[in-house]
């Protein structure tokens, strides 16, 4: 692949949010009454810009690494990519439907993991037979063991993330957002979840990756942007030398690495997350 | 890992990534990223399917919608202790209240009516395949938001695999249905058969209000508020309690237009057919079964005065039967529906099922998916 093909055009992307009901009235019937008679419109929608303008293009084979503070714009981003809100201003190009991966995608609570995990593929549009092939892997990569017969609202937090992260991944992408998704899980995960990412992206795959772990960010992706306030201050290919000034400029110490392979040498959790 | 062959957007198009600019720069608005989109075939992420395109994939997902819908009539019932016998007791349940207040303390409603008990049951039973869809439907996508933003599919699957879910839970009413009717001493005739294409076409006008009710629940939060008034209304105009007919029977003469709306609402059309499908009495009861006789029609719907045009013997005559037995044939009390201008009959009755069920499903396929990409925003 020595020509870049891009599977994401981010172009000129405006996100506006309308909050309802922010302050304003008391919210009482009465107010509510009265608001309508005086035929007003809602005193109250305040508009919140989360992503002011923001242009940039992701090609096959990119895991790229969206970091910042609270509040910057990295989920939006991500949401925007998956058609999930409209954009203000500008648009938002990919080769097909992104799917997005959130830390609350709880599939069906009541429903064993067993029916899930059918349940998921089916969505996904697999075959019966497929998901005949595929229902070990995906089981075992989960590694919830003997609880994929239970209802999926007896797991924890970090069991329900990684079968659905499982679920999620048995399809080969061609754009996936990840969006904390991997934070709940336990080491032996982490592993797990960053050797499937690295297949999908040797299979022409494109993935997002929103993490407040920078370490994970480091070892997974190939590009990071950075944003504040809605706005990207640094975007490229050198992961470590961004995210070091963003450790920086958020106060944390500096990281001590290696000189010459970067890695880091005692790792120590960054400050601000 | 960071192998050479990622490039950076930096590469690939000098000056396309804009930094950081509050809105859009001037110069970068020169559309090179739409058209460098234009070139590889990328489109904008909020766009929905061709119809031909979305009914495929639609298509494809048909295990997805029956899957979804068996495992969620099993969660459905699994904290209760009878388990899934509740899926034949509530039904029943509800036809038992019924026949509590309409049949036993409100007698007015069912006079008039041959086998008041197997016409209510059938008519809860129908109504409520309706009604539970309407309900359950307008909420499917808030309850399936976390669905809809993990994985792509069409959603259309979503409204659907309810409607497949109360059709199972109609179909096993059915059966409880049946075996009340066979015990109530109905005979099982051919008639039993064309029960079939009516609820073939009662799912389909479900689904298509299915999918009206799922675009209307997910836009306007305020529906789900308004649905339990209007859905009670509508179980109150369909004649689910009380026979239209008798309705029908006293008020054409002055109100033409509001009888003929009453019998043309699609509750009170499938619920007709179902009706003179599964019970004799009914047929035998409905309207043009026998010739027409003003005075006997007259004096079934309970009117007092003597209608233009029948002698005063002929109405002395009817009076006297409503009353007492007549010599032969069958009580005119119950039956006497059947000497009635036959306005609705079962012509009528399925050109009007085809009728609504197709225009439903269309309608509601159509304005379900013009919203398509805007079901899983917050």
């Amino acid at each position: 692949m020595d020509e870049p093909t891009p599977t994401v055009i981010v172009d000129r992307l405006e996100v506006v949010y309308r909050v309802y009901g922010a302050g304003g009235d008391r919210g009482t019937a009465s107010t509510a009454l009265f608001r309508i008679i005086g035929r007003k419109t809602r005193p109250t929608i305040r508009e919140v810009r989360a992503i002011k303008g923001m242009s940039f293009v992701a090609n096959r084979g990119d895991a790229i690494g969206i970091i910042g503070r609270n509040g910057s714009g990295k989920s939006t981003l991500l949401r925007a990519i998956a058609g999930l809100l409209p954009p203000e201003h500008g648009t938002v190009y990919t080769t097909c439907p992104a799917s997005l991966l959130g830390v609350n995608a709880a599939l069906l609570d009541d429903l064993t993991g067993e029916r899930n995990v059918v349940l998921g593929c089916l969505a996904m549009g697999m075959t019966k037979k497929e998901i005949n092939a595929k229902y070990q892997d995906i089981v075992d990569f989960s590694g919830v063991r003997e609880f994929i017969h239970y209802p999926m609202k007896t797991y924890s937090s970090g069991m329900g993330s990684r079968l659905r992260f499982a679920i999620a991944a048995a399809k080969d992408y061609e754009i996936l957002l990840i969006d904390e998704a991997l934070a709940t899980g336990d080491a032996e995960f982490r592993v797990k979840s960053h050797a499937r990412i690295d297949e999908l992206r040797n299979k022409a795959g494109t993935v997002f990756l929103v993490a407040h772990d920078l370490e994970e960010v480091e070892e997974t992706c190939n590009r990071v942007i950075w944003l504040d306030a809605g706005k990207i201050v640094e975007q490229g290919e050198d992961v470590i030398g961004i995210i070091d000034k963003y450790i920086e400029a958020s106060g944390g110490d500096k990281v001590a690495r290696d000189p010459v392979t970067r890695k880091r040498i005692s790792a120590p959790e960054p400050a601000a997350t | 890992m960071r192998s050479s062959r990622v490039s950076s957007p930096g590469q690939l198009l000098d000056g396309a990534v804009v930094p950081s600019s509050d809105g859009p720069e001037p110069g970068q608005g020169d559309g090179s990223l739409a058209a460098l989109a234009t070139k590889y075939g990328l489109t904008p992420s909020a766009q929905r399917a061709p119809i031909g395109k979305y009914l495929r994939e639609l298509a494809h997902r048909w295990s997805f919608i029956m899957g979804f819908a068996t495992a969620r009539n099993i969660a459905m019932y699994t904290e209760a202790k009878l388990g899934q016998l509740w899926q034949v007791l509530a039904p029943l349940l509800n036809a038992g209240v019924y026949f509590l207040i309409f049949g036993v303390i409100i007698r007015n409603v069912s006079r008039g009516v041959p086998d008041y008990l197997a016409f209510l049951v059938t008519g809860v039973f129908v109504f409520s395949f309706t009604q539970r869809t309407f309900i359950s439907t307008s909420k499917v996508i808030t309850d399936s938001l976390p669905l809809i933003r993990a994985l792509q599919f069409p959603r259309a699957s979503l409204p659907l695999a309810y409607v497949m879910i109360e059709l199972q839970q109609m179909l096993l009413s059915m059966g409880v249905l049946f075996v009340l009717v066979v015990l109530r001493g109905e005979p099982l005739t051919w008639h039993w058969l064309l029960i079939a294409p009516a609820l073939v076409l009662l799912t389909m006008f479900n689904a298509g209000i299915g999918l009206f009710a799922a675009r209307t629940g997910a836009r306007v939060n305020d529906f789900a508020q308004l649905l339990p008034f209007l859905m009670r209304t509508w179980l109150y105009v369909s004649g689910v309690i009380y026979s239209v007919q008798q309705v029908v029977a006293q008020h054409a003469q002055h109100y033409g237009w509001a009888t003929t709306l009453l019998q043309a609402n699609p509750a009170a059309i499938y619920i007709t057919l179902v009706r003179n499908s599964l019970l004799n009495s009914q047929r035998l009861s409905a309207f043009g079964a026998q010739p027409f006789n003003a005075a006997n029609c007259a004096a079934w719907a309970g009117q007092t005065t003597r209608p233009a045009g029948v002698s005063k013997t002929a109405w002395a005559n009817a009076n006297r039967l409503i009353r007492h037995q007549p010599p032969h044939g069958r009580p005119l009390d119950q039956y006497g529906s059947a000497y009635c201008h036959p306005t609705f009959v079962s012509t009528h009755l399925w050109q009007f099922g085809v009728g609504w069920a197709v225009v439903a499903l269309l309608f509601g396929f159509w304005f379900f998916w013009r919203k398509e990409v805007f079901y899983g925003r917050g």
